[in-house]
């Protein structure tokens, strides 16, 4: 379906035709889209290639780029995660990480593992791509789209068997993907503020008293912390 | 390395609300005021303004006003049998930290407890009879009445600004508010707030069918507000991140909106920030408080600081632990049910309904925390409990508080939570889906309760405190009538399609995802001290120099949010010291 924010934005400046892509590409402030080095040009700070090339297949397929809407590519989500790999957010600077840890607890006592998100991650997708290597005869990124999409099911339901401190490996995976995908833009990802713009949020306006109760469009595109519109 | 500092009159535990409260008032009587706040100061700029906090992922997921759990934790168990675990990380509960507590980050929502509330027990034995108690349900009297704190209620309602509709004034009921409640003494300070697309549509459809819809008491103001501290609220603009942010707008009441600064101005009151008290110490025949020992983060020691008064003003679930690591009132024991710290704990029951509309546009960002209409039909004052097999009871109620989309996008049933079908799902549905939600009692019981940890510590080397908590059949029947009288309204309102989560039969507790702040019980008010941690003064029984304030009050939890309970209560404390305690300063009961 046509996103209805677009509908009215479209009508207003571009025609039926620009993708969502175009539309924010042509709308942004030039000083942001300078900022945006290329994906296949960027540099992690926390994960290393493979771990990169992992992260930008799982993520196409969780939010992929084909329909209506940006994907996690276009917003560029795997940023995002690789850089809240890099800080506290990936070292667990928050959580309670005192021993004794009881993995095989039962869930609803919440997550015990005694790896921290980053570690999650680094020791979650070398297990799954050897898992994938095993089941599905490649490493994750280089199968095609159907097959990832059974592989990540799998990994949803459980079937690769990763050991306990891991458990959290997919949840986390795709909670920070969309993550990446609707938060603010100076986090690295919802670039352009296309996830925003797709869905019909306007970002960081916060100032509505004058929409309460009515039942129409609201006709403002978004607005970013950074004070850019989208 | 330690120091001891000068005698103060009073020290107050944790500044947010209760403490904010307390502070002004004792404040007010020249007394000498320290009170210690374990986090980090906050103030409206620079902490809470625009745009800097309407950040979804730094306040609405990653939690940046919150308690961190790597400071501060406890561990959680469902039964007698299992082996506690300590929450790692936040879900279920969002304790607040730093000047303000969880009163900066609260939606606003602030009611008034029914009347049978407060004497839950004598009214299902008196009404139903005392076989409809389960044997382990262990409900109690509060020791006060709606009356008695009446003018408490009235009291804080007017300091906060609430903007709601009166329904029953001195006993006569009044046209569009609550018909069910407890008389007030007046109307609401101000009117209420401007009504979404979704709260209407419910109001319409509760009134069809018979109910009394009325609009939700808010602490958003609806309209420019000066309290009786001279501190002003300006009118909700309806950001739309209310709950988990402080407010951007001077509009949400806190303590930083309704207190702080007033207070801030006696010479008297002073208060220190990374303080995080330790321990409450006792005298050596154990029956007066010498003062608290806490630790200084700045100057990396531990202080010991005397006072003749001491008011544990932390969120619930910390005054219970301070009490425990104190020695303050004998532990509860659930396999004799003897002892009274840590008894009864209690928390929330909630359910709802999400209906989805393809053809509304219910602009979910365009809110405020608390606006909204609910229907109070199926109150615990409104249930034959002996005809429905359950005590309790619930307010059921519509109101988006906002729109923030990481916090989750309400999808019909069946979608899948990633992949092609999710991200149209999500183009299709965002702002086109509404709730109604039943926000119910929950009862007290034998095993559900709060002692140390025989394993677990904090980075003081205290062992962390232990919740024994799950949800029980009784509390289950009511959340599942509440699901029949919510779905029959959202069959009703006609929606493209609706699903429905409510505990059911078998629900375990379970941590992880956000349920409610709304903490109560262990340091509970009653008229015996062999059954309750404090009096119905919040005096602890056994140190007359000890008062306890919050929710850990309440022998079993409300049906309805607790802010407005603990706001009343802490004034009803803060007069009874004033005007009963300081002049002779005994046990007052």
């Amino acid at each position: 379906m046509t996103p209805r924010f677009l509908h009215a934005t479209r009508r207003r400046f571009l025609g039926g035709t620009a993708s969502v892509a175009a539309l924010a590409s042509l709308s942004m402030p030039l000083q942001a889209q300078e900022n945006l080095v290329p994906l296949d040009e960027y540099e992690p700070t926390f994960l290393n290639a493979a771990e990169w090339a992992f992260i930008m297949a799982a993520t196409a397929r969780i939010i992929p780029s084909d329909g209506d809407g940006p994907g996690a590519i276009e917003t560029r989500v795997p940023v995002f995660i690789d850089r809240q790999l890099a800080g506290p957010f990936g070292a667990a600077a928050d959580l309670y990480m005192e021993g004794p840890f009881d993995v095989d607890a039962d869930p609803n006592l919440g997550i015990q593992s005694p790896l921290t998100p980053s570690e999650i991650y680094r020791e979650g997708i070398a297990a799954f791509d050897a898992w994938c290597v095993d089941n599905q005869g490649g490493s994750f990124a280089d199968l095609d789209a159907q097959a990832q999409d059974a592989a990540l099911t799998a990994l949803s339901q459980g079937e690769p068997q990763l050991r306990p401190e891991l458990l959290e490996f997919w949840s986390l995976l795709v909670q920070n993907t969309k993550e990446g995908y609707f938060a603010d833009p100076m986090y690295g990802g919802n670039a352009g503020m296309q996830a925003w713009l797709y869905i019909g949020y306007p970002g960081a306006r916060a100032n509505y008293l004058e929409w309460v109760g009515r039942n129409e469009e609201y006709r403002l595109g978004p607005v970013n912390i950074a004070g850019e519109r989208a | 390395m330690a120091r001891t500092d000068p005698k103060r009159d009073v020290v107050i535990v944790g500044l947010g609300w209760t403490g904010s409260i307390m502070g002004i008032e004792l404040a007010k009587e020249g007394l000498d005021i320290l009170a210690l706040e374990r986090g980090p100061d906050r103030s409206t700029v620079p902490d809470f303004q625009y745009p800097n906090v309407i950040d979804e992922l730094k306040y609405g997921i990653r939690f940046g006003f919150m308690q961190k759990p790597r400071n501060s934790t406890i561990t959680v168990r469902r039964s007698l049998d299992e082996v506690a675990q300590p929450m790692r990380r936040l879900g279920s509960f969002l304790p607040g930290d730093g000047v303000g507590g969880a009163g900066i980050h609260w939606n606003g929502q602030t009611w008034r407890p029914m009347a049978n509330e407060y004497n839950l027990r004598s009214y299902v034995e008196e009404n139903f009879g005392a076989d409809t108690i389960p044997e382990d349900m262990t409900i109690q009297d509060w020791g006060v009445t709606a009356e008695e704190l009446e003018p408490y209620y009235d009291r804080f309602e007017y300091m906060a600004g609430i903007s709601g509709q009166a329904g029953n004034i001195n006993g006569e009921i009044i046209a569009g508010g609550n018909p069910f409640e407890a008389p007030r003494s007046r109307d609401y300070p101000l009117p209420p707030l401007p009504q979404q697309v979704d709260s209407q549509m419910f109001g319409e459809a509760a009134a069809s069918m018979g109910y009394h819809p009325f609009p939700r008491p808010a602490a958003n103001a609806s309209a420019a507000w000066t309290n009786e501290y001279g501190m002003q609220l300006g009118p909700c603009n309806f950001c739309g991140f209310c709950e988990r942010y402080g407010c951007i707008n001077y509009s949400k009441a806190s303590p930083q909106t309704c207190i702080l600064d007033a207070l801030k101005r006696y010479d008297n009151f002073s208060y220190r920030v990374n303080s995080e008290v330790l321990r409450v110490n006792l005298a050596a025949d154990g029956r007066t408080a010498t003062g608290v020992t806490y630790w200084d983060d700045e100057a990396q020691e531990e202080v010991t600081q005397p006072a003749d008064l001491v008011i544990l003003a932390a969120y619930q679930l910390h005054n219970v632990h301070l009490m425990l690591l104190s020695g303050i009132g004998e532990p509860y024991n659930p396999r004799t049910g003897e002892g009274v710290t840590g008894k009864n704990y209690a928390y929330q029951m909630t359910g709802g309904t999400t209906l989805f509309y393809r053809d509304v546009e219910f602009n979910p960002f365009a809110a405020s925390g608390s606006s909204g209409i609910s229907i109070d039909d199926f109150a615990i004052n409104q249930i034959d409990f002996a005809a429905e097999g359950f005590i309790g009871g619930s307010y059921i109620t519509a109101g988006l508080s906002n729109g923030q989309p990481i916090r989750g996008i309400s999808l019909p049933a069946g979608t899948p939570s990633w992949g092609a079908e999710w991200k149209a799902g999500i183009g299709e549905w965002y702002g086109h889906a509404m709730s109604i939600g039943s926000h119910g009692s929950n009862l007290s019981y034998r095993d559900c309760y709060l002692d140390l940890d025989p394993t677990y510590t904090d980075p003081h080397g205290r062992p962390l405190m232990r919740m024994t908590f799950d949800w029980k059949p009784n509390d289950i029947r009511m959340t599942q009538f509440m699901r029949s009288k919510i779905e029959e309204i959202a069959q009703a309102m006609e929606p493209d399609s609706w699903r429905s989560g409510y505990k059911s039969e078998g629900a375990r507790y379970d941590i992880r995802p956000y349920q409610t702040t709304h903490n109560v019980g262990g340091a509970i008010m009653g008229t015996d001290p062999n059954t309750s941690a404090v009096n119905r003064y919040l005096q602890a029984w056994g140190q007359h120099n000890v008062f306890v304030l919050g929710a850990g009050a309440f022998p079993q939890n409300i049906q309805y949010n607790p802010t407005g309970a603990v706001g009343a209560l802490a004034y009803w404390a803060a007069d009874a010291i004033i005007n009963d305690y300081l002049p002779d300063p005994r046990p007052l009961v």
